[in-house]
């Protein structure tokens, strides 16, 4: 395996109405930002890779418009999932992997201001069974929620505490859409959005944009020599997914995420900080015991999804700031991880070091 | 267009057809799938027996676990019992109910997995996990999920 290392990351501001600015726009300032930090020019990317949702754009091939953001001169060897851009993190990594290339750039944005979220998401949902009832993702979280209060595994308390930290915690991320102090009490006193999610269980909706770049080590070490920043390396990359069908999952637990975990080699080491892809406050509780981790971890040390959510770029987010911290010096080996599909149908969980 | 003076004056003239924007192919949706949606336009449902002799509904073309490809479809009645649910309080205009309802995860009587369907049970005081449930039929019927209106304490 050739060694790879995150070596740059940067997120525009999460907020939930990016006003005029249009993807192109979003995606400049979060692409230019993270070459601005290694000093790269485009000749020095070998592979640029994208996630994002055409139904955000309402077109099919909506994604191609955000090229724009990259410049068309040289041309480029580019690629897009529609799926989280930490899927597009795992495509370049394994283009790296080839040998055919040694730097990457990464993408993922998500304009959601501009519609109604219930009825977007529904329309990615299986055509036969489900999409033409359409059910939308907080409706479908709470279904989880419940059959994990109904099987003991959660109490609305547990919820309320998660919220009260990712906002807390949020206080120290100038990128964050929701921060502040909050009790408990005060929130368990908030009323029932869908019942048993209140209006804070679930994920804010957030406009923005954000870019990683990866590099084989020669290149990491090279470029971030002298600069007081070390390469966080990718020790362990695994995605795994469930069926789209709700009613065959057991909802209470995540078999995908702890079959990923286990494969990136979570527990080989100590964890010191873990940012999870959990959208609703519930879902950090269970990602927590399907990727082993205790209480010597900090989980979510930005805020989590629950603080700022870019669609389709929250997953890369994860990744983004768990390679801040230890490239800065804050932690050593770190966990994240991303998700897609309703109710954690589908999951990504890497294992990052500083070296 | 209609609306204007001169194709108001020759409306009897004007060749007229209707228009929807969409894709306008037809899919299959196969042996599998279609049967049980074949099974709603006539007012029944059927699941499919999985690998492990445990009983899918809605029937699955492969087993979720093994993948094996899966054939043997079993007639089910259209009760069953709601394994966890979820509270809509403000219906939106798709959701074809216009009273407050509950989104469930219904095992069908026979089954061994669930469907993702409506629950029509007046106020959420009257839901319980655990509880009793059986099928509200469309009156027109045409092979869709929507086929099964929603589900009502039984």
């Amino acid at each position: 395996m050739r060694e790879v290392a995150i070596i740059a990351y940067h997120q525009t501001p999460m907020v939930r109405d990016a006003g005029a600015k249009n993807d192109v726009e979003l995606v400049m300032e979060a692409v230019h930002g993270a070459k601005a930090q290694v000093g790269f020019k485009n000749t020095d990317i070998d592979f640029t890779c994208s996630g994002s949702c055409d139904y955000l754009g309402g077109a099919a091939f909506a994604f191609v418009g955000a090229l724009d953001a990259l410049g068309a001169v040289p041309p480029i060897s580019e690629s897009h999932v529609e799926m989280d851009a930490a899927w597009a993190l795992y495509e370049a990594w394994i283009k790296i992997q080839t040998g055919h290339f040694d730097t990457a750039l990464i993408y993922g944005f998500g304009k959601s201001s501009h519609g109604p979220m219930h009825e977007v998401l529904a329309l990615q949902l299986d055509p036969y069974y489900t999409q033409p009832l359409w059910p939308d993702q907080i409706s479908m979280a709470g279904l989880q929620a419940r059959a994990m209060m109904d099987a003991g595994k959660l109490t609305e308390k547990q919820m309320a505490e998660v919220v009260a930290k990712s906002r807390k915690n949020a206080k120290a991320n100038p990128n964050a859409q929701l921060k502040g102090d909050y009790t408990v009490e005060q929130l368990l006193a908030e009323p029932m959005l869908s019942s048993p999610l209140r209006k804070h269980d679930c994920p804010p909706i957030t406009d923005g944009a954000s870019a990683l770049i990866i590099a084989t080590r020669e290149v990491a070490e090279r470029v971030l020599a002298g600069t007081g920043k070390r390469p966080v390396y990718i020790t362990g990359i695994d995605h795994r997914i469930e069926s789209h069908q709700l009613g065959t999952r057991d909802l209470t637990s995540s078999m995908s995420t702890r079959i990923a975990g286990e494969q990136a080699g979570v527990s080989k080491g100590k964890v010191d900080i873990a940012e999870l892809h959990a959208p609703f406050s519930h879902q950090e509780i269970l990602l927590k015991e399907a990727l082993g981790l205790d209480n010597s971890t900090v989980i979510n040390p930005s805020g989590g999804p629950l603080a700022g959510n870019i669609f389709m770029s929250a997953g890369l987010d994860r990744i983004g700031a768990v390679a801040t911290r230890i490239m800065n010096g804050e932690a050593n080996r770190g966990v994240a991880h991303a998700t897609s599909g309703a109710c954690l149908q589908q999951n990504l969980v890497a294992v990052l070091e500083g070296k | 267009m209609a609306n204007s003076p001169a194709s108001a004056q020759h409306d009897d003239d004007v060749l007229r057809d209707g228009f929807e924007l969409g894709f306008t192919y037809t899919r299959s949706v196969g042996p599998v799938i279609g049967a049980f949606l074949t099974g709603l336009r006539d007012g029944k449902i059927v699941g499919i027996k999985g690998s492990n002799g445990k009983v899918i509904c809605p029937p699955t073309e492969y087993d979720p676990q093994t993948s094996e490809e899966l054939s043997e479809i079993v007639n089910l009645p259209s009760t069953g019992t709601v394994k966890t649910w979820s509270w809509i309080s403000q219906p939106h205009k798709k959701h074809i109910l216009t009273q407050p309802f509950a989104w469930a995860l219904i095992q069908i009587d026979g089954a061994d997995t669930s469907l993702l369907h409506k629950v029509d049970a007046g106020s959420e005081a009257n839901m319980k996990t655990g509880m009793k449930v059986k099928v509200r039929w469309a009156d027109d019927r045409r092979g869709f999920i929507t086929d099964i209106a929603c589900f009502e304490p039984a």
